[in-house]
C-alpha cells in the first residue's frame, strides 16, 4: 500500500507539468484553432526566466578588503552582490535564496509580453492557413528559440535550486499511519503539485466566473456569433494566448528546481503534452488536466522496478502506448467534445 | 523515352548529370585555395546528399501528393539501417541483400503503422506518428538493447564486431560493405593541375539507386495513382462522397515513402556499417520535413534541392569560424568589421540550427511552395523563361493547395 501511494505522489510532479503545458496547449487550439508546437520553448523560456532572475539577483562587484589576506599575502577580494549592500546582508541572502519563487512575479509579464507578442506577430497570419502550416512555422519558432536560448545560456543544464529550506524531504508516511521512512516526498514536488493545482484551479476560475472568461467561452463555442455581437474577439483571445503562455512559463519557472533547465528541454515536454492532449481530448480543457495526471501516474507506475522488470523499458513507451490505444479505440480522447477535430 | 514526356524527361537528364558530375561541380575551387572550405565533394558529404534526398523524396509522395504530414518518418530510416547491420553482422558484407532486407522490413514497419496511424487524418495524424516514432526511439535506445535480447545494442548502435557470424563470407572479399567485391570506400582520386575530385564506388551506388528511385517517383507522379493522391490531398470528403474509399491508397503511399526510407536507411548502413538509435528520433524526422518543405513540397525536383541545400550549408556553415569572418571582412574598416563580425557570430558555427530555423520560418511564411516557387517567382519577375528547368517545375508544381 505504501508503495502505492508513493507511487502515485512520484507521478504527480510530472503529471503537474504535463498538465499545465496541455492546460496552455488547449486553450490555444481552442481559442485559436491553432497547433502549437512552439508551446514546449514556452515552458523553456518559463524556466530561463527563474534562471535569468537568479543571475540577476546575483550580480555582484568586487571591493578588496585590507583586513584579510589570501594565501599569497596580497588582500583578499571579495565578492559581494549589490542586492546584499542594498538591502543588507540577510534580506539580500533570503532573496537569492528564494529567487526562483520570486521568479513567478517576474514571469508572468515576461511570458504574457512573449506571448501577445507571438500571436500578433506571426500566428495572427496563420489562422486561414492549413492546420500543416501552423505546425510548420511553429514548429521553426521552437528551433529558433531553442537556439538562441542556447546561444545565451549554453548547451549544459543549470542548476538553480529551490530555497534552502525547502530543499528537503518530508516523511509524508508517518502522518497517516505508515512507518518512518516509508513514504518520503521532497518538500519542493508537494509545492509544484499545489501550485499548479492553484494555477489550474485560477484558470477555470477565470475562464468560469469572469465577464471576459465567459466571453472567451462563448468565442469558442462560436466565434463567428460573438464577433457579430460586437465584440472584439479577437484580442480577447490574444490575451488567452499570452495567458496560456503564462501558464507553460510558470510550469517551467516552478520546474526548475526538479529538472535543471537545459535548452532542449521544451522539445522533450512538448512531444509528451500533444500527447496528453490528445488523450485528453483536444479543445477539451478538463481532459487536459486529467490525461496529464493520469499519463504522469502511469508513468510513474511504469518505472517500478516490478514493472521493467516485467517489460523492461516499459516506462519509456508506456504513455504513447496509451496514447494510440485512445487514439484508436476513442479518437476523442477521454473528454473530448463531439465535432471538435475529429478528422 | 522512358515514358516520360519533353519536361519530365529534361529534368530527369538534368538530374542525372547533376548527380554523376557532382564530383566536378561540388569541387569548384583549387584545393589549397582559400575558398576550399566551400567545396563540398567529399565521399562522405555527397554519399548524404544523395542519401537524404533519397528519404526527401521518398517523403514527398506522401506529404506532397496527400498532404499527409508524418512526424515519424525517421523510424523507418532507423528501422532501414538496422536491419542492413544485421544483415552486415550474420551474412555478409554485401550490400545488395543488405539494402533489399533494409526496404523490405521498413516497407512492412510502415504498413504495420500506416495502417493504424492512416485511421485518423490531419494533425491527429502527425501525432499519431509522432508517438510511433517516439516509441521505436524508445524501443530501439533501451528497451531491445537488454542483455538477454540484443537487437539494437543501444547507446553504443549497432556494428559489425569481429567475432560475428558472416556465413556468407569469404576471405577473398574486402572486410568493408562491398557490392560483389568492389569495396564502398575505394575512391579514385583525380589531379587537375590544383583541383583534386575524388570519384568514390558508394558515392556512384548511391547515385545510380536515387536516379532509379527518383524515376519511379516521377513515373508515380504522372500515374493515375499519383492523381488520386492528388485528389486526396485537395478534397478527401468529395473523393469519399464519389464512393472510393481512399483509406488503400494513403496507405499504399505511405508504405511507398517508408520504403525509400528504409532505403535511405539501408544505403547509410552501406557507407558506413553502423546503426544507431539516434537517427529515429523525431527531430530526425523534423528534418526531412524541413529538408522538404525548403526545396518545395509536391515537386519532383524540390525534395532533392532542399535535401541538397540543408546538408550543403549545414556542412559549410558549421565550418565557418570568427577568423574567417574576420578575414573576409579585412577589406572593411575595424571597427565595422568586428561589428559584423559580432552581428553573424550567432548563425555560423554552432548556431548553424538557428539560421536554419529563421530560413525554415521564413520559406513557411512567405514562400509556402519553397525554393521552386522561389525560382519560379524570380523567372517571373525577369520575364524571361528558362525554357528547361521551369517548364519542368511548372509541370510538377501544384504547390500546398
Amino acid at each position: 500500500m505504501d508503495a502505492f501511494i508513493l507511487q502515485v505522489l512520484n507521478g504527480l510532479d510530472k503529471g503537474s507539468a504535463y498538465a499545465l503545458i496541455a492546460l496552455g496547449l488547449t486553450l490555444i487550439f481552442g481559442t485559436l484553432g491553432v497547433v502549437n508546437f512552439a508551446h514546449g520553448a514556452l515552458f523553456m523560456l518559463g524556466s530561463f526566466c527563474a534562471v535569468t532572475l537568479q543571475r540577476i539577483l546575483s550580480l555582484s562587484y568586487e571591493t578588496i578588503d585590507e583586513t584579510q589576506l589570501d594565501f599569497l599575502g596580497n588582500p583578499l577580494k571579495v565578492k559581494s552582490t549589490y542586492i546584499e549592500s542594498w538591502l543588507g546582508k540577510d534580506v539580500g541572502l533570503a532573496i537569492i535564496d528564494w529567487s526562483v519563487p520570486i521568479a513567478i512575479l517576474f514571469a508572468i509579464p515576461v511570458m504574457i509580453a512573449i506571448g501577445v507578442i507571438m500571436e500578433r506577430g506571426l500566428i495572427k497570419h496563420f489562422y486561414k492557413r492549413p492546420h500543416a502550416d501552423q505546425i510548420l512555422v511553429t514548429f521553426g519558432l521552437a528551433i529558433v528559440i531553442q537556439e538562441v536560448v542556447k546561444y545565451y545560456y549554453g548547451a549544459n543544464p543549470i542548476q538553480t535550486p529551490a530555497p534552502d529550506s525547502l530543499s528537503k524531504a518530508l516523511d509524508l508516511g508517518v502522518m497517516i499511519g505508515f512507518d518512518p521512512n516509508a513514504i518520503i516526498y521532497p518538500y519542493w514536488r508537494l509545492i509544484y503539485f499545489f501550485f499548479s493545482m492553484t494555477v489550474i484551479a485560477g484558470v477555470f476560475a477565470f475562464l468560469q466566473f469572469t465577464t471576459f472568461g465567459m466571453v472567451v467561452r462563448a468565442g469558442m463555442a462560436d466565434r463567428e456569433t460573438v464577433s457579430m455581437l460586437g465584440i472584439n474577439i479577437d484580442k480577447r483571445f490574444t490575451i488567452m494566448f499570452g495567458i496560456a503562455a503564462a501558464v507553460a512559463g510558470l510550469a517551467g519557472v516552478m520546474y526548475t528546481p526538479i529538472n535543471p533547465p537545459n535548452y532542449h528541454m521544451g522539445m522533450d515536454f512538448l512531444v509528451l503534452s500533444f500527447v496528453v492532449v490528445v488523450v485528453g481530448g483536444m479543445g477539451s480543457l478538463p481532459g487536459a488536466v486529467l490525461a496529464g495526471f493520469l499519463l504522469g501516474i502511469l508513468e510513474s507506475f511504469a518505472s517500478t522496478a516490478w514493472a521493467t522488470s516485467l517489460l523492461p523499458g516499459i516506462n519509456q513507451i508506456i504513455i504513447y502506448l496509451v496514447a494510440i490505444i485512445v487514439l484508436l479505440t476513442r479518437p476523442r480522447g477521454l473528454m473530448g467534445r463531439k465535432g471538435v477535430m475529429e478528422e | 523515352m522512358l515514358g516520360l514526356n519533353f519536361r519530365d524527361r529534361s529534368l530527369f537528364f538534368i538530374v542525372i548529370a547533376l548527380t554523376v558530375l557532382a564530383p566536378f561541380i561540388l569541387n569548384p575551387f583549387p584545393s589549397e585555395s582559400s575558398l576550399a572550405q566551400f567545396n563540398a565533394g567529399y565521399p562522405d558529404l555527397m554519399q548524404r546528399f544523395v542519401i537524404f534526398g533519397i528519404f526527401a523524396i521518398g517523403f514527398n509522395i506522401l506529404f506532397g501528393l496527400t498532404g499527409y504530414l508524418s512526424f515519424g518518418h525517421a523510424a523507418f530510416l532507423g528501422v532501414g539501417s538496422y536491419a542492413a547491420v544485421w544483415v552486415f553482422k550474420l551474412f555478409t558484407y554485401n550490400v545488395l541483400p543488405a539494402i533489399i532486407l533494409a526496404v523490405a522490413v521498413a516497407g512492412l514497419f510502415s504498413l504495420l503503422i500506416g495502417y493504424v496511424s492512416l485511421r485518423r487524418s490531419g494533425i491527429y495524424f502527425s501525432i499519431l506518428t509522432l508517438a510511433f516514432a517516439q516509441m521505436s526511439f524508445a524501443l530501439a535506445y533501451s528497451v531491445l538493447s537488454n542483455p538477454k535480447f540484443n537487437l539494437t545494442n543501444g547507446e553504443t548502435g549497432l556494428q559489425v564486431y569481429a567475432d560475428d557470424p558472416q556465413w556468407l563470407h569469404r576471405d577473398s572479399l574486402p572486410d568493408l560493405p562491398h557490392l560483389f567485391g568492389l569495396s564502398m570506400r575505394s575512391n579514385y582520386q583525380l589531379d587537375i593541375g590544383a583541383w583534386t575530385f575524388n570519384f568514390n564506388v558508394g558515392y556512384y551506388l548511391c547515385v545510380v539507386i536515387m536516379l532509379i528511385v527518383f524515376y519511379i517517383a516521377i513515373r508515380l507522379f504522372r500515374s493515375p495513382f499519383g492523381m488520386m493522391l492528388r485528389a486526396i490531398k485537395s478534397n478527401q470528403q468529395r473523393l469519399n462522397y464519389t464512393g472510393l474509399n481512399s483509406r488503400p491508397y494513403t496507405l499504399a503511399a505511405f508504405v511507398i515513402s517508408g520504403m525509400y526510407a528504409g532505403l535511405a536507411g539501408g544505403l547509410m548502413a552501406a557507407m558506413d556499417p553502423l546503426a544507431g538509435a539516434e537517427r529515429m528520433q523525431w527531430t530526425a524526422s523534423g528534418e526531412v520535413v524541413l529538408m522538404v518543405i525548403l526545396g518545395g513540397a509536391g515537386t519532383l525536383i524540390g525534395p532533392i534541392l532542399g535535401a541538397g541545400f540543408i546538408k550543403y550549408f549545414e556542412n559549410i556553415f558549421s565550418k565557418i569560424n570568427d577568423q574567417i569572418l574576420h578575414q573576409w571582412f579585412a577589406f572593411l574598416p575595424d571597427g565595422l568589421e568586428d561589428f559584423l563580425v559580432f552581428i553573424i557570430h550567432p548563425f555560423i558555427g554552432k548556431g548553424w540550427h538557428l539560421t536554419l530555423g529563421i530560413l525554415f520560418m521564413l520559406v513557411v511564411i512567405f514562400l509556402p511552395g519553397g525554393l521552386v516557387e522561389g525560382g519560379q517567382r524570380l523567372g517571373k519577375l525577369f520575364g524571361r523563361r528558362k525554357k528547361t528547368e521551369d517548364a519542368a517545375k511548372d509541370a510538377a508544381n501544384t504547390p500546398a493547395e
